[in-house]
């Protein structure tokens, strides 16, 4: 449903074709079809109207008017006006200067604060801090179990007192451990609120007060839509935001909302959460977004995550042995665990330019289980059969059908002739 | 508009509760819809208006204390709930409460299931599996497929509706968060792409916070800037 607007941005300008020069009408036609990918990418109606007069000015500047693919650079200016909106570069975390910096983070019911409350530790702790999550929400049943948990697992100290006291007032002696205790970083993990909720805002305000926190983090789904902007807008008056964490951005919502936040507040996003593990949280770079916005794919995501899993040297010797014609089902499975390790499928395929829309419409369906299927084929081969699959027949066929349960003898076939394939 | 509201309304199947068959309602949604919360809500409201007896399913086994926060609001409105330890197969959770239910004659089981995101294709299909589950004891669960939407979503709730419904049969939309300043638009949408209604609105963290969807408020809400009125 969402065709991505330089897919369709290139339509347009292939349908006025061979005219040679764009007329202005050319150029408001691309930037009706800019106005409607942003408004299902949930951006802001203000962010938007503003945002396409910023692009037709430069649109109707010589550079556009004269270029052979006037299309590609409309493409262009959107691309860098997004980024531009979104705030140029990537902004870190502040730091306080006598420790504990505090990082206070707020946000509706259901955005994800709790789970970010772990990952941005762990995040922290990679980076040589000894972060202290402190449980403030004294409201949700079992949010402070959930802090707790979270902690456990891995392995991050978890204060609170319960639900009796008050937020403000746990915030302060939290302070107090994390001194005594030499934690540089304290993680406030605040309940959820409406941000007109007076007497919760009030609240947050108080633990403000008393934590003085370097960073107050607004916590925002990547699904949210208009309403973006109201809460946004209602947190930052209340208690000035310092950042952003998008949260959810491994569904297929485009993220516009970032946009609308980023307008009318002022404050950089700072880090995107992409999954339920406690390790799914990036550093947001706003070139990144500004793709996705536009349907372009995020190539540099997908190398990064594709560096942090591979070995080189293994890289090196594989790439090897498909040179000398010596790449068998072993080397096969090495690579298809690695590729495992990047991910879901789907999400990866999601990151390709082009092929995210193209899978959707075609409903292709990716699933990993596929891959478990052939792994399961070739583990239940011996190293021989592995080697050299010409060994493979009948009654060697049937026996790695029953080892890799309930596959017919005929799948078995396809898998050992995809290899073949490859040769 | 109301018009069209009320056409939604009119999907709205007739709910044969049987004696003896437990009529179970599967809830799900993307993460932090609110769906636990809806739940509590939602045994309350059938205890109180129907003096039903009901029994809940921590099928949350994912995140971390999810079955913790279902158990305290079970607690709080003294309805039992079937758990298993945190990570167990959720199947496996919705196999032994749909046997509960069963033995201990209970009108309605309502069926807790872990958020996920719609693009996710294995959990997706673990829903299609948990139904499964549900059908070897009655064959005509769930009655109820609750799918909730936050009303802050914006254009991908239509999205989620649809991928979800792919999966699993919607029966019923619960529209949450509408105390907030979001008017819920999309459910517009939703509901017109699936035919099937907004049977619930959710307007608040305590138990009594959930009424039945009423178009002509809704569609007021959505016009009128005073807000009280919105939500009987």
């Amino acid at each position: 449903m969402f065709e991505s607007l330089s897919d369709r941005l290139q339509g347009l300008f292939q349908k006025m074709g061979n005219r040679g020069r764009l007329t202005e009408k050319d150029i408001d036609d691309a930037m009706r079809e800019v106005r409607r990918a942003l408004i299902e990418a949930d951006v802001n109606l203000a962010v938007v109207k503003e945002f396409v007069a910023a692009v037709k000015a430069r649109s109707l500047g010589q550079e556009v008017l004269r270029s052979l693919s006037p299309g590609q650079q409309v493409i262009k200016i959107v691309h860098e006006e997004l980024i531009h909106l979104l705030g140029d570069e990537q902004v870190p975390l502040g730091r306080a200067s006598a420790p504990p910096t505090v990082i206070m983070l707020v946000g509706l019911q259901g955005s994800g604060k709790t789970t970010h409350a772990a990952k941005l530790g762990v995040n922290l702790r990679k980076g040589g801090q000894q972060p202290l999550l402190v449980a403030a929400d004294v409201y949700r049943p079992a949010a402070i179990t959930q802090l707790q948990a979270l902690g456990k697992q891995v392995d991050l100290t978890v204060y609170e007192e319960g639900t009796q006291t008050p937020p403000p007032r746990i915030v302060q002696n939290a302070l107090r451990v994390a001194r005594d205790k030499g934690n540089g970083t304290v993680i406030v993990d605040t309940a959820g609120r409406l941000q007109i909720n007076e007497q919760l805002m009030e609240e947050l305000e108080e633990i403000k007060r008393v934590a003085a926190p370097t960073e107050i983090l607004l916590v925002a789904d990547a699904m949210t839509g208009q309403e973006a902007v109201n809460v946004a807008r209602e947190f930052h008056a209340r208690v000035g935001l310092t950042g952003v964490i998008m949260t959810k951005m491994d569904g297929d919502a485009r993220g516009g909302a970032a946009l609308s936040i980023r307008r009318v507040t002022g404050v950089p996003i700072k880090f995107l959460g992409t999954g339920e593990k406690v390790d799914a949280i990036e550093a947001f770079h706003p070139d990144r977004l500004a793709s996705r916005i536009l349907g372009m794919g995020d190539v540099l995501s997908l190398i990064e995550k594709a560096q942090s899993q591979f070995d080189e040297q293994q890289a090196k010797a594989m790439e090897q042995k498909v040179l000398s014609g010596k790449f068998d089902l072993e080397d096969f499975l090495n690579q298809l665990q690695q590729v495992k390790q990047m991910g879901p499928i789907g999400q990866l395929l999601e990151m390709i330019p082009g092929l995210g829309a193209q899978a959707r419409k075609q409903d292709v369906q990716v699933s990993d289980d596929d891959l478990k299927q052939i792994e399961a084929i070739i583990r239940s081969m011996t190293p021989e059969e592995r080697r050299n699959p010409q060994l493979v027949k009948g009654s060697r066929r049937r026996r790695i059908a029953r080892g890799a349960v309930g596959r017919s003898t005929r799948s078995t076939r396809c898998s050992t002739s995809s290899s073949r394939c490859r040769r | 508009m109301i018009d069209l509201l009320k056409k939604a309304t009119r999907y709205r199947r007739v709910k044969i509760f049987q004696r003896g068959v437990p009529f179970v309602i599967m809830v799900v949604g993307v993460n932090g819809v609110g769906k636990t919360t809806t739940i509590a809500k939602l045994a309350r409201y059938h205890q109180q208006r129907f003096n039903r007896s009901v029994i809940l399913a921590a099928g949350d086994t994912f995140r971390a204390a999810a079955i913790d926060q279902l158990q305290v609001w079970g607690g709080r409105i003294g309805v039992p709930t079937i758990a298993h330890q945190p990570g167990a197969d959720p199947g496996a959770v919705v196999f032994d409460a749909m046997q509960a239910a069963h033995n201990r004659g209970a009108d309605l089981l309502i069926v807790d299931t872990a958020g996920r995101l719609h693009t996710k294709y294995n959990l997706m299909q673990e829903l299609t599996k948990i139904r499964r589950v549900m059908q070897k004891t009655v064959p005509e669960a769930p009655q109820e497929v609750l799918l909730i939407i936050d009303a802050n979503t914006g254009q991908n709730g239509l999205r989620q509706a649809e991928e979800f419904a792919k999966s699993v049969e919607i029966t019923d939309i619960a529209l949450t968060k509408l105390d907030g300043t979001s008017k819920g638009g999309i459910a517009f949408a939703v509901t017109k792409a699936l035919g099937v209604p907004i049977s619930y609105v959710g307007t608040g963290e305590t138990l009594d916070d959930l009424t039945e969807f009423n178009a002509e408020t809704f569609v007021d809400g959505l016009f009128f800037e005073e807000h009280e009125g919105e939500i009987e």
